[in-house]
């Protein structure tokens, strides 16, 4: 789909290359994922595919044809394209942002207008509430979805996504991750996704290529770069923790079926049925659910022993965190040490309750894995 | 409606108040001079002549201002679009009396002489602000823009001037005050105005001729930069 050959960059006045004789080559429908230390030529690399930068030497194909040849403009229609900076529009409402290549493709307006409004659905932003509001009055977390969602409005096959989530704090960061993943899996485009964390790479690439100082040390899937690093700088980079970076790999949805723990109690149930549950229980608590499965709360022993009512939902208390069971396991354990529990209780996108993973389950994963 | 009302209240009340002046003074001159200096006629002329100066010293600065503010601000003549912001600061410091003094001597006397000068002096601060409002636009956006597929003209329409507009009106509304502090003094050279007033109740000695003239001068500037500052607050909604 993508094929890099032998493409060399040089900045005027410049010694070095900023990327010299790059060999890469992206499969339709892969996320590659390009990780190194910060100016070691990735975002380079990636501006020269859709032609902000002109290689100096070298050859750039996309689906066969030769990009070099073809007129820049028509080539950036059809590579959704997110920037560091994210660059929105402040002087335009989140819906014009988004409708930005539309426009310039001069569809009609309601069929724009339609899949702006899909587009910011998708991204998780309600179009009737955010629609007509200026970038200057959303937060970061909702300013990196519009830039998500204004890059592929016009569904290009390929996008081009530099350091994307990169100025959000951890926790959004793995939400909007785990958001990216889900849409990705239907909608299956060709990603350059430019970072310079390591973690995001393992987690967000069907392969990763390492560049160091303008060259590209190894593309190997995640899996392979973690079991055989191609030299020091990778395995280096990798860093010493390689199994606890396969939590990265693992999704909780592959590993919750492994484990048998109670059922959860419904809000209605009476505390000495709560107490059978608990009981059983290795965590020492059950969670609590509605009706719906609709994850409520929990009950745990002592609040069992300290606190009195007649059901569940008197004496329950509030979670602070789940997580979805796409997230990865590696997320699970953030959410864990973020609260300083040893359980996390996972959801799935209606919040309804899905099981409840251990720092104990964590351990073991990572013991057969290693 | 209430809206414009609103909006209308000052304008009205500044007209209003240059109307009271010219009736009161028309029809109670303190002594005979002051009679042959104030008459409609004479100040209707003025009056003319006046905005004459200005709208068409003003329209030609924005026009040539904007434009040639927006070729230096291309990349290929951005580093004499540097180069210009120097000459334009320095030049913006010539006393405006100055100025027409200097193109006096060049071109001697009269009306299109006193708006050539007017021009060229409100061009300054229009251009300049034209540039840097341009220039002062953040590469993040104008990258983005770029890689969706937006060429150079439409990034200028749709992106460059919108972003730069509160600045370029802000360098308009710094042309008008200049521009009407200026046209004051086109009597000058002959370019006639509310200048001619002033003049003519200082060289016989009447107050009162002087201040007809100072306060319409002043009313109109107070007026025209009202009327700037409003469509400025009015077009920017997005900070
Ligand atoms: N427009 C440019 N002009 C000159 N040098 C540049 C330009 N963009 C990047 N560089 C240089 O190229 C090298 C690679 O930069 P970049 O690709 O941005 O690195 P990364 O994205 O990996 O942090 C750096 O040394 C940087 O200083
Ligand atoms: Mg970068």
């Amino acid at each position: 789909m993508i094929k890099l050959e032998g493409v060399t960059k040089k900045f005027p006045g410049m010694e070095k290359p900023a990327v010299d004789d790059l060999n890469l080559e992206i499969k339709k429908g892969d996320v590659c994922v390009l990780v190194g230390p910060s100016g070691c030529g990735k975002t380079t690399t990636m501006k020269m595919i859709n032609r902000i930068y002109e290689p100096t030497e070298g050859s750039i194909y996309i689906d066969g044809k030769d990009a070099l040849k073809m007129n820049p403009i028509k080539l950036r229609l059809d590579i959704g394209y997110v920037i560091q900076e994210i660059g929105l529009f402040p002087h335009m409402t989140i819906e014009d942002n988004v409708s930005t290549v539309p426009k310039e493709k001069k569809w009609p307006k309601d069929k724009a207008m339609k899949q702006v409004n899909e587009m910011l659905t998708l991204v998780g932003l309600d179009p009737e509430i955010y629609g007509k509001r200026y970038p200057s009055a959303l937060s970061g977390g909702q300013r990196q979805r519009v830039g998500v969602a204004r890059a592929m409005v016009s569904d290009p096959p390929i996008m081009l996504m530099d350091e994307p989530f990169g100025a959000v704090d951890p926790i959004t960061r793995a939400k909007l991750q785990n958001e990216f993943l889900r849409i990705q899996e239907r909608i299956g485009k060709t990603i350059v996704f430019v970072t310079h964390d390591i973690d995001e790479a393992i987690k967000m690439g069907d392969t990763i290529a390492v560049m160091r100082e303008g060259r590209l040390i190894q593309h190997d899937t995640p899996s392979d770069l973690l079991s055989s690093p191609a030299d020091e700088f990778v395995s280096n980079l990798v860093g010493r923790n390689r199994s606890i970076k396969r939590l990265h790999l693992i999704r909780i949805h592959e590993i919750l079926g492994e484990f048998d723990r109670p059922t959860p109690a419904t809000e209605d149930m009476a505390l000495h049925e709560v107490k059978k549950r608990i009981d059983e229980s290795d965590i020492r608590s059950v969670m609590i659910v509605d009706r719906d499965n609709k994850l409520k709360g929990i009950i745990g022993i002592n609040d069992l022993k300290r606190k009195t009512g007649a059901v569940a939902a008197d004496i329950m208390q509030e979670l602070d965190q789940s997580v979805t069971s796409d997230a990865t396991l590696n997320d699970a354990l953030s959410v864990m040490l973020e609260v300083g529990e040893g359980y996390v209780a996972v959801v799935n996108e209606d919040d309804q309750y899905q099981g409840t993973i251990t720092l104990g389950d964590l351990l073991n994963v990572v013991k057969e894995e290693g | 409606m209430n809206k414009f009302f609103r909006w209308a209240v000052i304008p009205l009340l500044l007209i209003a108040a240059g109307v009271v002046i010219v009736i009161y003074t028309v029809n109670n001159p303190t002594d005979g001079l002051v009679a042959r200096a104030l008459t409609y006629q004479n100040i209707m002329t003025a009056l003319q002549q006046h905005m004459g100066l200005m709208f068409v010293s003003m329209f030609g600065a924005i026009v040539v201002g904007v434009l040639v503010g927006i070729m230096l601000s291309r990349p290929k003549l951005y580093y004499i679009g540097r180069g210009v912001e120097n000459i334009v600061n320095v030049g913006q410091t010539i006393p405006s009396l100055a100025i027409l003094a200097l193109f006096f001597t060049i071109l001697g006397l009269g009306f299109r002489v006193a708006v050539f000068a007017l021009f060229l002096y409100s061009i300054l601060p229009i251009l300049r602000n034209t540039f840097a409002g341009i220039i002062g636009v953040e590469p993040s956006i104008i990258e983005s823009a770029k890689g969706m597929g937006m060429n150079p003209y439409r990034i200028l329409t749709r992106i460059e001037l919108p972003l730069a507009f509160p600045i370029i009106v802000a360098g308009v509304r710094t042309a008008v005050v200049i521009n009407v502090g200026a046209a004051t003094l086109a009597t000058f050279i002959g370019g006639g105005g509310f200048g001619d007033l002033i003049v003519t109740g200082l060289s016989v000695g009447r107050s009162m001729v002087i201040f007809t003239g100072a306060s319409l001068a002043a009313i109109t500037a107070i007026f025209l930069d009202y009327v700037v500052g409003e469509i400025e607050g009015r077009i920017v909604r997005w900070t």
